[in-house]
């Protein structure tokens, strides 16, 4: 397995969002959740959405993974179009291109650590690759613990499944949501670590809401949002530098927070 | 805390909904019989006091003097009812003539279904018994009057001539009047035909007697007074009087006590619907109890005490089961109602008219029942709530259920599953009627057992479904994985379904052999193709043995009559045959010796063999009812049934010492077999008889038949009533599950299923623990089913344990359609779940 350098497959995109606009409620009640959001995710690259809470990281994340809907504009997952795709196609898209990792792991708690893995496959009526489920448990070293329930296992080795789970069926793209955020800073670096890994190792894409400056460190690309908006992005991120963009952001430490307020719109 | 209650039942309305409807028809079920066996003995009660109108004082022949002799018979003579009428106080005494008499509708067939054809006098010119509607009293042996029931249903008009028959002979008498009766009978759906006093009692064999004196007070003298001014007047000791008012107490004793009965049975259904809502109430308080575990342990952290959490279940309850109270008694009067007019509707009974009667004792029941019933089934999850802890209001999962071990539980449920096992068993091998009672305990403690025992039954019986379900997929095999996720849940869920079944698969064993025992009973004893009796199993004239002989096409016929007789030791019937036809008409396996009837050659069934120690060869000594003594030698022992045992004697030999002559029935064999033309010839050739039954053997198991597949149906309907309340459980716990795990449904909709697949989960759940609750009921009832008919077969021995498999398998699937049909709701809630709401439920 080399490292793929990045550039050089800076041309694919694994999903696109174009004036992504995602509308709550009505007259006075409205909250613009998305507004005109612009934004392409790389493939094989490691993704980070950031934001304070209410900045529409999350909502755009559910938007480009075909979990809500939204009010207008485009999402593509590769050449699909999600706008146009009726509940049953939408989850016939989640189930075979895409693949995801939530903060409160969402194994089910009656299935083993195997079955959790194989899920999707077993719901598409797929077999899976066992090389690649070798591989990818191996990766997350998950060998011996294959045959236990979520119960008994920590909240570290039961991301690492929801991890494997994701990555398990080759999607072509996946969707973090703040996944380390039930975990303590070791067992988070850790699953941090593996998903930089597949990215670096297996070509993966992924894109990860987190509102963490240190997880967002491991990602290649940081997207920032706030108030609906992409506000700024950063390349090759570290803690310190995320915490210092944070800082600048409305919403975010020592700025005042509201919506409406004129922020940088950005093509990226 | 009581407008905290109220805002939480208002809050979750289509869950208190279920438990409502739950409890509304199970308090529906009980003020529904309460209101129909009310109003129903209310209006008999009236109806037998009006019957009692013209009867102050009844004089019936004396009670404590023998009767075998006909010559000591006391007697009510003319003689007797003249000096009656004489008495002080009395203002005329009525002379009552009573007896069968079979009318014939236009087409020739029996009114009144036979023991409910009656015949009677009419008193004198003007009878205040029956107020005549048309034309006048009859005259003469060629003149009838009839009740204006059986007027109208036959549609017979004053001047008709119509077909009837006393004893035999077919008359042909005008109708000279149309009366109406409060006569219970008449009330019932029977027959009445009034004669002249004179004709009644010719055509009855009572020449210058009757049944009854019915003396009429004059005014101002007190129905007592009349009494003793009888008892002075008329003969002491040969007469027992009676005052009318006397007499309609007794009457209306013995209605309550018949309608008791009734009672009693509808009561335990109505029982078991609600004992099968109990486990709806305590799931669904569960539920709200684990829904609200957050609210709740804020309540604690504010400062709620326990009991006042508690207390706040339970006022949740009280709303609940007030208004289920009170909508279900509503239905019930509603239920009562139309009850009334089924029964009202139905050829073979009629009901007196009346009010509904809906007592206060009724409103009572029916609102204690409803609102005890659900503050009593919701008082553990009342404490389970108060138990809390105020620190769950901040953390972020639900209540899960609790993990405590079964072992207690499992243990108890295998002690209660074997004593009630041993129970049954036991009780099968006593006798009759000593084994009902150890039966009947067994059965309950077994259901008890196997109540409790069910969260451990769940696991292996669920797993059995697996291959089945590895069809549908992933959703299959979720679906078998939730459904054993909460075994106590699962459990009480499919209880309840279990319990409706159970009852209706032993009904149905034990109606499916007992329905075969008859039909063996009629088919494999007769080698006969007719039986002819009279309609109401009276005595058949010895003419009708005669005529049938000699009709076209009979190959061989025997009448049966009995006779008392001295034998041996002790006393028996003698039943004479025909000692020639007889072995051609039945099929009796002969165990000891040969059949052989004829002259002082007697055949013995195997049980009086066996009693008495009677062999073949035997010589017995017979006293006959005339007092002439002579010898009998048993030449065979045959194996008897319910048609044919006792001693089979040639006619020939006890004809000349028989006192009454009649036969009570004739087997006939034709040419043919049973052939609509050989009936019709038959038919004919016994002058189309309305008093005269003849039937084949079809005839008679389906005679016996129709009152079982009636009775059966009516308690297949009663039943229906749990497994709805079973259905409503369902829902219940699907609900409950489906909200409990809303993440992960959230979850799997994320990850790729779709919602079909989610509502296929959803269903499969539901039709496996629908399943599950049915081969639990089905395999209960089928043992119990046995058991009973382990008794019922030491009574009759053609009994054998039929098990009708096509119907085990239609409630299989009916419980399958159960839960179908449970899941449709959850199930598309399931489906509609909203997947970020479900990622981010914290």
């Amino acid at each position: 397995m080399t490292t793929t350098p990045i550039a050089g497959r800076a041309t694919v995109v694994a999903a696109r969002a174009t004036e992504l606009t995602k509308v709550y409620g009505q007259g006075e009640t409205q909250v613009v959740a998305l507004d005109h959001v612009s934004v392409d995710f790389r493939a094989a690259e490691f993704t980070a959405i950031m934001g304070p809470s209410g900045s529409g990281k999350s909502t755009l994340m559910h938007c480009v993974a075909g979990l809500d809907d939204f009010s207008s504009g485009s999402v593509r997952i590769g050449d699909t179009e999600l706008g146009t795709l009726k509940d049953r196609q939408l989850t016939r898209l989640r189930r075979d291109k895409i693949g995801f990792i939530f903060q409160a792991f969402n194994l089910l708690p009656t299935l083993t650590a195997q079955e959790n893995i194989t899920l999707p496959m077993d719901i598409a009526g797929r077999k899976p690759d066992k090389q690649w489920l070798e591989e990818v448990v191996g990766m997350l070293g998950l060998g011996d613990r294959l045959a236990h329930r979520p119960s008994q296992l920590s909240g570290g080795q039961q991301q690492r499944v929801a991890v494997a789970r994701a990555l398990a069926s080759r999607p072509e793209i996946i969707f973090g949501d703040e996944p380390t955020g039930n975990l303590d800073s070791r067992a988070g670096a850790e699953v941090l670590g593996f998903l930089r890994n597949s990215v670096r190792q297996l070509g993966q894409t992924v894109v990860m809401v987190t509102h963490d400056p240190v997880a967002a460190a491991y990602a290649d690309r940081v997207v920032f949002l706030a108030d609906g908006r992409i506000v700024d992005e950063l390349h090759g991120p570290t803690a310190d530098a995320v915490l210092d963009r944070m800082r600048m952001l409305p919403g975010g430490t020592g700025a005042p927070h509201g919506r409406g307020q004129a922020a940088a719109h950005r093509t990226v | 805390m009581f407008r905290t209650a109220l805002r939480n039942v208002l809050a979750h309305k289509a869950r208190l909904l279920m438990t409502v409807l739950a409890v509304m028809l199970g308090v529906a079920f009980v003020s529904g019989t309460l209101v129909f066996t009310n109003t129903i003995s209310d209006a008999y009660r009236k109806s037998s006091a009006k019957g009692f109108d013209h009867v102050d004082v009844a004089v019936t022949p004396g009670s404590g003097r023998r009767s075998d002799s006909p010559d000591e018979d006391p007697e009510l003579t003319e003689k007797l009812r003249a000096s009656a009428e004489k008495a002080p106080g009395a203002a005329f005494a009525t002379g009552v003539v009573e007896g069968f008499t079979a009318i014939a509708d236009k087409h020739g067939k029996l009114l009144g279904g036979g023991f409910r054809s009656q015949g009677g006098n009419y008193w004198g010119s003007k009878d205040p018994r029956y107020p005549l509607r048309d034309g006048h009293p009859p005259r003469g042996a060629d003149e009838v009057a009839i009740d204006a029931g059986t007027a109208g249903r036959a549609g017979y008009h004053v001047g008709d001539r119509i077909r009837m028959s006393v004893d035999g002979p077919v008359r042909k008498p005008v109708v000279a009047g149309i009366f109406t009766t409060d006569d219970g009978n008449v009330a019932a759906g029977g027959s009445l035909a009034l004669f002249d006093t004179a004709t009644a009692q010719k055509l009855f064999h009572k020449e210058g007697r009757y049944d009854e004196i019915d003396v009429e007070a004059a005014p101002g003298t007190s129905q007592t007074e009349l009494l003793d001014a009888l008892g002075r007047a008329l003969p002491e000791g040969t007469v027992d009087t009676t005052t009318g008012r006397q007499l309609a107490d007794d009457q209306a004793r013995s209605i309550a006590s018949s309608m008791d009965s009734m009672r009693t049975s509808l009561l335990a259904f109505a029982g078991i619907a609600l004992f099968v809502g109990v486990f709806i109430i305590a799931n669904t308080f569960t539920m709200l109890v684990a829904q609200r575990t957050k609210e709740l342990a804020l309540l604690r952290a504010v400062g709620a005490s326990r009991r006042q959490v508690t207390r706040s279940v339970l006022l949740e309850a009280l709303v609940v089961g007030a208004v289920a109270a009170v909508t279900g008694l509503l239905a019930g009067i509603g239920i009562g109602a139309g009850m009334r007019s089924l029964v009202a509707s139905l050829d073979t009974a009629t009901v007196p008219s009346g009010p509904l009667v809906v007592s206060p004792g009724t409103v009572a029941t029916a609102l204690a029942v409803g609102i005890v019933v659900t503050v009593l089934a919701a008082w553990l999850p009342g404490r389970r709530a108060a138990k809390i802890p105020p620190v769950a209001a901040m953390s972020s999962v639900h209540a899960r259920p609790t993990t405590r071990s079964l072992v207690l539980r499992n243990t108890i449920g295998a002690l209660f599953s074997a004593a009630g096992t041993l129970l049954v068993l036991a009780g099968t091998r006593m006798a009759g009627d000593s084994g009902k009672p150890v039966v009947g305990l067994g059965a309950a403690v077994l259901v008890i057992g196997v109540f409790v025992l069910t969260p451990l039954l769940s696991r292996p019986l669920i797993a059995a479904a697996a291959p089945l379900l590895r069809v549908f997929g992933v959703a299959g095999r979720l679906a078998r994985q939730n459904s054993v996720r909460n075994p106590r849940r699962t459990a009480a869920t499919a209880s309840a379904l279990m319990i409706g079944l159970t009852l209706i698969t032993g009904l149905t064993v034990i109606a499916g052999s007992a329905q075969q025992a008859i039909d063996r009973m009629a088919v494999s004893a007769l080698q006969a193709d007719y039986v002819v009796s009279m309609a109401n199993y009276n005595g058949l004239s010895p003419d009708v043995a005669r005529t049938i002989a000699a009709t076209g096409g009979v190959t061989a016929s025997s009448p049966m009559s009995d006779a008392p007789a001295r034998v041996g030791s002790s006393r028996h019937f003698l039943t004479g045959v025909d000692g020639h036809d007889i072995g051609r008409l039945t099929d009796l396996p002969v165990s000891d010796g040969s059949f052989r009837v004829s002259g002082p050659d007697v055949v013995v069934d195997d049980q009086t063999a066996h009693d008495q120690g009677w062999r073949a060869g035997d010589s017995l000594k017979v006293t006959y009812e005339d007092g002439k003594a002579g010898r009998l030698t048993v030449a065979g022992v045959y194996h008897g049934n319910d048609m044919i045992r006792g001693i089979l004697v040639d006619d020939a030999t006890l004809r000349p010492h028989q006192s009454d002559p009649t036969d009570t029935q004739v087997l006939v064999k034709t040419a043919h077999g049973p052939q609509g033309s050989v009936k019709d010839a038959l038919e004919r050739a016994l002058g189309n008889n309305p008093a005269i039954l003849v039937q084949d053997k079809q005839d008679i198991s389906a005679g016996i038949s129709k009152t079982f597949t009636l009775m059966l149906n009516m308690l297949y309907g009663l039943l229906a009533m749990a497994v709805v309340v079973a259905v409503l459980g369902v829902v219940n716990t699907l609900a409950m599950s489906v909200f409990e795990r809303s993440q992960e449904i959230g979850m799997l909709r994320a990850i790729g299923l779709d919602r079909s697949a989610v509502k296929r989960m959803v269903r499969l759940e539901s039709v496996v623990i629908s399943l599950f609750g049915g081969v639990l009921g089905v395999g209960l009832g089928v043992f119990f089913g046995w058991a009973a008919g382990k008794l019922i077969g030491s009574r009759i021995d053609t009994y054998e344990l039929v098990v009708p498999w096509a119907r085990m398998a239609v409630f299989l699937v009916m419980a399958a359609v159960v839960g179908v049909l449970a899941a449709m709701w959850p199930a598309r809630r399931a489906a509609r779940l909203n997947m970020l709401n479900a990622i981010h439920a914290e």
